[in-house]
């Protein structure tokens, strides 16, 4: 029960810490509205015609999975700076598990993200991606997938790095292939074969698959464009996810305390 | 009664690194005492204050807290302790009362909601009283960005003391106020020892707060230099001696060496000699003296001569 109001209190600290931060505000709006806009409308311009299903969708599907992705994987990257400088510190101390500091996180970093989220889906409107009232509803378990799996991502990440500089400098580098590598931009329907195999092991692949599973089911374009059922999607996030999670936690509580 | 803070032969070594930052270090400390560890930055005082708040595993050596194992135990031993940390440990982005309310949460004395007014009429009432007490009642709902250094450490202080705390550790919790809050925030720590019976473990690197308190730890590069109260430690870094010359230098260096009495030549010569013992040593000396002076260094000067860097 302490750990639940821990949980609790983490997560509503995390919401309110972004509600009351007008810049951050401000930020979360612009970069869906660029991606979506610009680029998913750019390419369904030029590109879109020969493929046989419309770009604007897919593009929409891929950058809602990995906005969120992302999202709540950086989020989770400032408690490796917050560990020396603030609050954290204090939430450190608490006698509380080391897996309600983590949960805590992820959940609120999640909730942040989906404001973000929530910005995604309005520009697409805008931007007449095709949404339907089914598909609107498929956008929730998608979401959830994207933030939880981005979340654990994240505390993989702060197990095994010293601090935020060194984290912020070699994420582009993890996520930014994973754009190309998980089909945000178009499926991955054929890849040479080591891409294939890096491809396969990006996480952000299987949430988007998964978004796309729930976005197309049945429509016409399924078999175009989605790559794996999405149970199979779900099965294997949730694998990633625990691993992510445990091991993670258990490498940043070892590097707190075994300095 | 037993020591709520035993330490015994605590090694730290951090990683990749060649010495022991803390090396062996021994000391108890008495249930409701004031003790301060004194030493220079990067003396090992920090690295001690860790371990014993269970945030850094130790090397080697046991620590108890309260009568739980720092290691073992972490999480019994922080539900027993309050922590001021050196860098203020607030979120800015809240109010006053929400990183107070935040921490009893957190320490799980009472549920989770999400307004000052939903929470129950215990928890503020105590917060209420704590905050009183440390003159920052008015405070509680304002951002705490608005508010200056000396009431943010006091807002720690009102936290730290909300889960009712047996130890409560303070890092170095004077620094970066002015004298006035530095004053202030002293009389604050009396109070709050005299109403609550807490025991007070505190850093500092400032020598006239170390002899304000029951039991002082000087520590220098991670080894202990003096242990006792302020007076004991006093008496123990600093000695008297006595410096003599004489116009026949040769003389009475001669003189000094017959009759067996260790002198050092600074350029005077300088005997460790105190008291009776004094004129008992002037009575014997026959070479005519062109000076003679007793010599008692401030507690500074001995503090200075120990953290001097080798």
């Amino acid at each position: 029960m302490r750990d639940f109001n821990a949980i609790l209190t983490i997560t509503y600290r995390d919401v309110m810490k972004f509600l009351r931060d007008p810049a951050r505000l401000v930020g979360t709006l612009i970069f869906p509205l660029f991606f979506v806009g610009v680029l998913g409308g750019s390419l369904q311009a030029n590109l879109g015609s020969g493929v046989g299903y419309n770009l604007l969708d897919v593009t929409f599907t891929g950058i809602f999975a990995m906005t969120l992705f992302q999202s709540t994987c950086q989020g989770i990257i400032s408690l490796i700076e917050d560990r020396e400088n603030d609050f954290s510190q204090e939430i450190f101390i608490a006698p509380i598990s080391r897996y309600s500091i983590v949960v805590g996180k992820i959940v609120g970093e999640s909730l942040v993200a989906l404001a973000q989220g929530v910005a995604i889906v309005l520009f697409a409107v805008l931007a007449r991606v095709s949404l339907t009232p089914t598909r609107l509803l498929g956008l929730l378990p998608t979401a959830a997938v994207a933030c939880l799996l981005g979340g654990a991502f994240g505390i993989m990440l702060i197990g095994n790095f010293n601090s935020q500089r060194v984290a912020n400098q070699i994420l582009p580098y993890l996520i930014f292939p994973q754009f190309f590598l998980a089909g945000i931009f178009y499926p991955v329907r054929t890849l040479p074969l080591p891409l294939d195999i890096l491809s396969r092991i990006s996480p952000l692949r299987y949430a988007v698959d998964f978004a796309r599973g729930l976005f197309y089911t049945g429509s016409r374009e399924y078999d175009s464009v989605v790559l794996a059922s999405p149970a199979l999607n779900l099965t294997v996030v949730a694998a990633m996810f625990m691993i992510f999670l445990f091991v993670g936690t258990a490498f940043f509580v070892r590097r707190e305390r075994n300095r | 009664m037993a020591a709520t803070i035993e330490v015994d032969r605590l090694v730290k070594r951090y990683r990749r690194a060649t010495t022991n930052a803390v090396d062996g270090i021994s000391f108890d400390v008495e249930p409701g005492s004031f003790f301060a560890l004194l030493g220079p930055n990067g003396a090992g005082k920090t690295t001690t204050i860790s371990i014993l708040t269970t945030t850094l595993a130790p090397t080697s050596g046991s620590v108890r807290i309260a009568g739980y194992d720092a290691a073992r135990q972490a999480a019994d031993v922080r539900r027993n302790v309050g922590i001021i940390f050196q860098k203020p440990s607030l979120d800015l982005n809240l109010t006053a009362e929400e990183n107070v309310r935040f921490h009893a949460i957190l320490y799980g004395l009472y549920p989770f909601r999400p307004s000052y007014a939903s929470m129950p009429r215990a928890y503020r009432e105590q917060v209420e009283r704590l905050a009183g007490m440390l003159d920052i009642a008015d405070a509680l709902g304002k951002p705490v960005r608005k508010l200056s250094g000396g009431m943010q450490r006091k807002l720690e202080i009102v936290r730290s003391l909300l889960h009712q705390p047996k130890i409560l550790f303070l890092d170095e919790p004077t620094a970066g106020l002015d004298p006035q809050s530095r004053r202030n925030l002293w009389d604050y720590l009396r109070t709050i020892r005299g109403e609550s019976g807490v025991t007070l473990f505190l850093t500092t690197h400032y020598l006239e707060e170390a002899e304000q308190v029951d039991h002082v730890c000087v520590i220098n590069t991670g080894r202990i230099v003096s242990l006792g109260t302020p007076a004991e430690v006093k008496a123990q870094l600093v000695q008297d001696y006595l410096l003599l010359d004489a116009s026949n230098r040769d003389s009475l260096r001669a003189e000094l060496c017959r009759r067996g009495v260790s002198f050092t030549e600074t350029p005077h010569f300088r005997i460790e000699v105190a008291g009776g013992a004094v004129q008992e040593l002037l009575r014997q000396i026959e070479t005519p003296l062109s000076l003679v002076q007793t010599h008692t260094p401030s507690l500074e000067d001995a503090y200075l001569e120990i953290v001097r860097p080798q």
